[in-house]
């Protein structure tokens, strides 16, 4: 079998196509690295529709086009927040290439954007369908839905929020790990705490035990403590050349110790 | 086998080849066109040796579709030189012996570039930041970061 | 950093061995080669193009040892772009004859498996097709009946009784070592004694990992057919001469009729030496008529690109209090993977360089090299001797440690003097190591005491330190009986998967060495004077270190 591409200047055409079965090519940076290896076979699916690019603010917060690049991100002023966890994604060739929807739907150890984006609480906007959390797509990653654009809410106090990306080689290197955390306080007290990782499962997910360890408390020392313990509750980190399972286990609660004392 | 016509300027010149369906820009240029200087390294976005800049935008060729540059401009290494005066880049790469096997040269040259196009000034940290998608297994780096500060800060003209 | 502004000349060290007066060192200088690496145009293997050109890829075992039942090709020669499909029974000579060409062992390995596979990723077959693609899709449509064996993966378990043979000339799964041990030995003194007489004897365990070269530029090779019957190959290799005969030998063709051309090489660091791509890249373009590139992607470089070996060493010291180190006696394991390679030569080396750069009366080494179901080990920058340096310094800061030593101190009272007689019982001289750690205690900010500051190489070597030592232990540990001292670890046995060998195998050089003069034998137990055992017949002969002697 071999690769037939089509090319389509609306979303909604590369949506009705992909129902026939294909592959939907965004920046390229997975599915060419399929292609080459011929992994990916039969239709590819692409788009052109200039919306896919588009970066503009709501009233809601930012809208994100799925088709942004990791560099385009780097460009907005709008999306400042967002700066340093685009930094942390490869080098500038695949940040000029890899798009927020891609990263979406990259397998581990990839898709450190989503982890940002899950902490933020950001919603999909999918081209058939209402909005869904991002957090949500991850359980339909199998058969993935055509994403339109991301909504993502610009935190109102910018120290709520915190990004770590853990890897071994430096300056550029895939995650050994990845933390975002989103933490409002009110009156001193962290309310709806958010904690994602990258890389510490098949996908990017939340930390329910670092949450609820920090929920309602006051961010110091003991609460710190029992997030950094509580960090693994129920995870099951993957093993691959770049770390063990038990490795990832271990050093998961001093990283995210150390990222919660930079936002204490 | 089903063939795409594809036209694009390369390195300024228009262009016309056939394209196969599903062909990486890399495959593309050094098979169907025959600019040879963007190298394979592995086909995976690891190395960056296939990188060129696509709208002044560097890029891994071997990660882009080939078709997608129908009516784009395409720059590679071998386009860096004007005539016979090499860009001051590869001159501080000579002089700085940043190249010893040369298979990475290509790539690297065209992301110093591209780095120097966009940030003409760069500290040492932002010149290793802009090679960090190049990886080279000679030189141990230092030489190729020495040769692009020769020329941001201006030691080296063409 | 190659700036000669940059670069440190000690002028004061050895300043009437030196001629100062020269051209090159220490000045910068420019490739001869830069400007074509610069403006892109140095022709690297696969920067030629051929109209035609057809793509050779292999179908790889996914076990790390089984039998081949059977190579069903029937649904691959129906793909698509499929030219020819080859399997071991089309190679001329289905063995690499690395080995014979460099007199370092028996040829051990097919080009391509016909009954068992070693490794995982070991070629059994190859797809000649139309485009790159083609060819991969032809690999998967190839149908292996595998019938799956036990494997070993570690050197320690690979040698223990019952372990899964992985060469049958080899059933301990370790190599003959002129055909006499199944280990390279090393003897000086008696270590047994020196651990009684120490203050301290200090063991450890050292363990490196096998390392991938990682060249930038994937091996590979473009062969294409030429005028007057012959055949052009462009190839990545490091051995450009070396390829040149082992295609000759593997396709039984003259090399008057095979044309090489390489040297420019997109990063090797010896894993360009295999010679694996020539003989199929050419024997597709014999079989086809057509050009054929065979070049591994980056994840064939990764997975069967042949590594710099693992090593795991143990060692032993008789220490004194005062720091002096009586005794070493080392245990190490090369793991070769699944075939030989350059392991055997790999060992030679690194047993040459024990005990280190430090002058000890009493050493005794034994080294395997070992078989296992892992990918085979090939050469790396100065392979043999960095493991084993390794384990030595790692070694030698835990003896710095246990005793309470400063570890450069340490290493300035053991290191080898001029004229000190080393453990291969050859003088030491224009010994360096002492003033080499006296300018990185300067540069580390490493406090040396005046004794350590004034020793010099040239000072308190030679005397009684020049002496062998009047007893040195020996033994018949790992002696094997049936193999013929200058026929390195044949019994007679044929190397594997050769049925009914084809007249070019290395046979011949075998029956030549047989007739060459027998290997001198040194009694380890017997003290000679220094200097180079001279071969008595002047004339084409040349010395192997693991067959001896041998007429050209």
């Amino acid at each position: 079998m071999a690769v037939q591409v089509q090319t389509h200047s609306s979303l909604i055409a590369a949506q009705q196509a992909l129902g026939q079965g294909g592959t939907y090519l965004a920046g390229g940076t997975l599915v060419m690295r399929g292609v080459n290896a011929g992994e990916v076979q039969g239709v590819i699916v692409r788009a052109t529709d200039p919306e896919l690019r588009r970066i503009a603010s709501t009233s809601e917060g930012v809208r994100i086009g799925a088709g942004s690049t990791m560099a385009d991100i780097l460009a907005s002023r709008d999306l400042d927040f967002l700066h340093p966890v685009a930094r942390a994604i490869g080098g500038p060739q695949v940040r000029a290439m890899a798009t927020v929807g891609g990263n979406l739907f990259a397998p581990h150890p990839y898709g450190d954007f989503t982890v940002a984006l899950i902490a933020l609480g950001a919603r999909a906007v999918l081209v058939q369908g209402g909005p869904r959390p991002v957090e949500e797509l991850m359980r339909v990653r199998a058969r993935p839905p055509l994403v339109a654009a991301i909504d993502v809410m610009r935190p109102r106090d910018m120290r709520a929020f915190g990004w770590l990306k853990v890897s071994r080689i430096k300056p550029k290197g895939v995650s050994v790990l990845s933390i975002a955390a989103l933490l409002v306080r009110e009156g001193g007290r962290v309310r709806g705490a958010r904690i994602a990782f990258g890389a510490m499962g098949a996908h990017p997910l939340r930390s329910a035990g670092a949450e609820r360890a920090l929920e309602g408390q006051a961010l110091d020392a003991t609460s710190i403590a029992r997030a950094a313990q509580a960090a693994c509750l129920g995870l099951e980190p993957p093993t691959d050349a770049l770390a063990s399972s038990w490795y990832r286990r271990e050093v998961a609660g001093v990283h995210l110790r150390r990222l919660l004392e930079q936002m204490a | 086998m089903t063939f795409k016509p594809i036209s694009f300027t390369l390195n300024g010149s228009s262009k016309a080849a056939f394209a196969t369906e599903g062909q990486n820009l890399l495959d593309f240029l050094r098979r169907a066109v025959g600019d040879l200087s963007p190298k394979y390294g592995c086909g995976q976005g690891t190395c960056g040796a296939c990188t060129v800049m696509i709208d002044n935008v560097p890029q891994l060729a071997c990660l882009v579709l080939a078709e997608s540059v129908e009516g784009r401009a395409v720059n590679t290494a071998a386009g860096l030189a004007n005539g016979p005066r090499l860009d001051p880049l590869q001159e501080a790469f000579m002089e700085r012996f940043a190249a010893q096997c040369g298979y990475c040269t290509a790539g690297m040259l065209v992301a110093a570039r591209a780095l120097l196009d966009a940030n003409p000034r760069p500290s040492r940290e932002e010149v290793i930041e802009g090679i960090s998608g190049n990886l080279c297994r000679c030189t141990g780096y230092e030489p190729i970061i020495d040769a692009i500060l020769d020329v941001a800060e201006g030691r080296v003209q063409a | 950093m190659i700036r000669g502004n940059m670069v440190e000349f000690r002028k004061d060290i050895f300043a009437d061995e030196r001629d100062d007066n020269l051209n090159e060192i220490g000045k910068p200088t420019r490739r001869q080669d830069i400007t074509g690496h610069v403006t892109g145009r140095s022709p690297f293997f696969d920067d030629h193009l051929f109209e035609g050109l057809l793509h050779l890829r292999c179908v790889r075992s996914p076990h790390h040892a089984a039998r081949i039942r059977r190579i069903d090709t029937s649904a691959a020669q129906r793909m698509p772009g499929v030219m020819r499909i080859l399997t071991g029974q089309d190679v001329p000579v289905n063995l690499n004859t690395l080995l014979s060409l460099l007199d370092f062992g028996i040829d051990d390995e097919p080009i391509l498996s016909t009954e068992r596979v070693r490794y995982k990723g070991e070629p059994v077959a190859a797809i000649i097709a139309e485009t790159e693609a083609q060819a991969r899709d032809a690999v998967a449509a190839v149908r292996v009946e595998w019938e799956v064996l036990p494997h070993v993966l570690d050197v320690e378990e690979a040698i223990k009784p019952g372990a899964p043979t992985v060469l049958d000339i080899y059933p301990g799964n370790k190599f003959v070592y002129h055909g006499k041990y199944d280990h390279q030995k090393l003897r000086l003194g008696d270590v047994e004694a020196a651990f009684r007489e120490a203050d301290h004897v200090i063991e450890g365990r050292y363990q490196m990992s096998p390392i991938e070269q990682a060249p930038i530029e994937t091996c590979g090779a473009i062969a294409a057919p030429e005028q007057n019957g012959r055949y052009v190959c462009y190839t990545s290799t490091q051995a450009l001469f070396f390829s040149l005969g082992t295609a000759s030998k593997v396709l039984a063709t003259p090399s008057s009729r095979l044309h090489f051309i390489g040297g420019t090489v997109g990063g090797g660091f010896g894993g360009k030496v295999d010679s694996i791509h020539e003989p199929l890249a050419i024997l597709g373009t014999m079989l086809t008529g057509r050009p054929v590139k065979y070049a591994w992607d980056r994840e064939e470089e990764m997975q069967v690109g042949a590594p710099r070996g693992a090593e795991r060493w143990y060692l032993k010291d008789a220490v004194m209090n005062d720091g002096r180190i009586l005794g070493r006696k080392f245990t190490g394991y090369f793991d070769s993977g699944a075939y030989t390679r350059l392991s055997s030569y790999a060992i030679i080396k690194g047993v040459g360089h024990l005990p280190g750069p430090y002058t000890i009366p009493n050493v005794h080494a034994d080294v395997y090299c070992v078989y296992t179901n892992r990918t085979p080990a090939t050469a790396m920058r100065g392979f043999g001797i960095t493991g084993a340096d390794f384990a030595i310094e790692a070694h030698m800061d835990k003896v710095a440690d246990t005793i309470g030593m400063n570890p450069v101190e340490l290493r300035i009272l053991n290191a080898y003097r001029d004229g000190d007689m080393k453990a291969h019982r050859r003088l030491a001289k224009n010994c360096a190591l002492i003033e080499c750690c006296q300018v990185v205690a300067e540069k580390a900010g490493v406090k040396l005491s005046p004794e350590m500051q004034a020793a010099s190489s040239r000072v308190g070597g030679g005397g009684a330190r020049a002496h062998l030592p009047a007893f040195t232990a020996t033994d018949e540990h790992g002696r094997v009986s049936g193999y013929k001292a200058t026929n390195y670890a044949r019994k007679g046995a044929k190397p594997p998967d050769l049925p009914g060998a084809p007249p070019m195998a290395q046979h011949v050089s075998h029956q030549a060495s047989a007739s060459a003069p027998p290997a001198p034998q040194h009694s380890p137990a017997t003290p000679v004077p220094p200097g180079p055992p001279a071969p008595k017949r002047a004339g084409p002969i040349r010395f192997s270190s693991l067959s001896g002697f041998r007429r050209r």
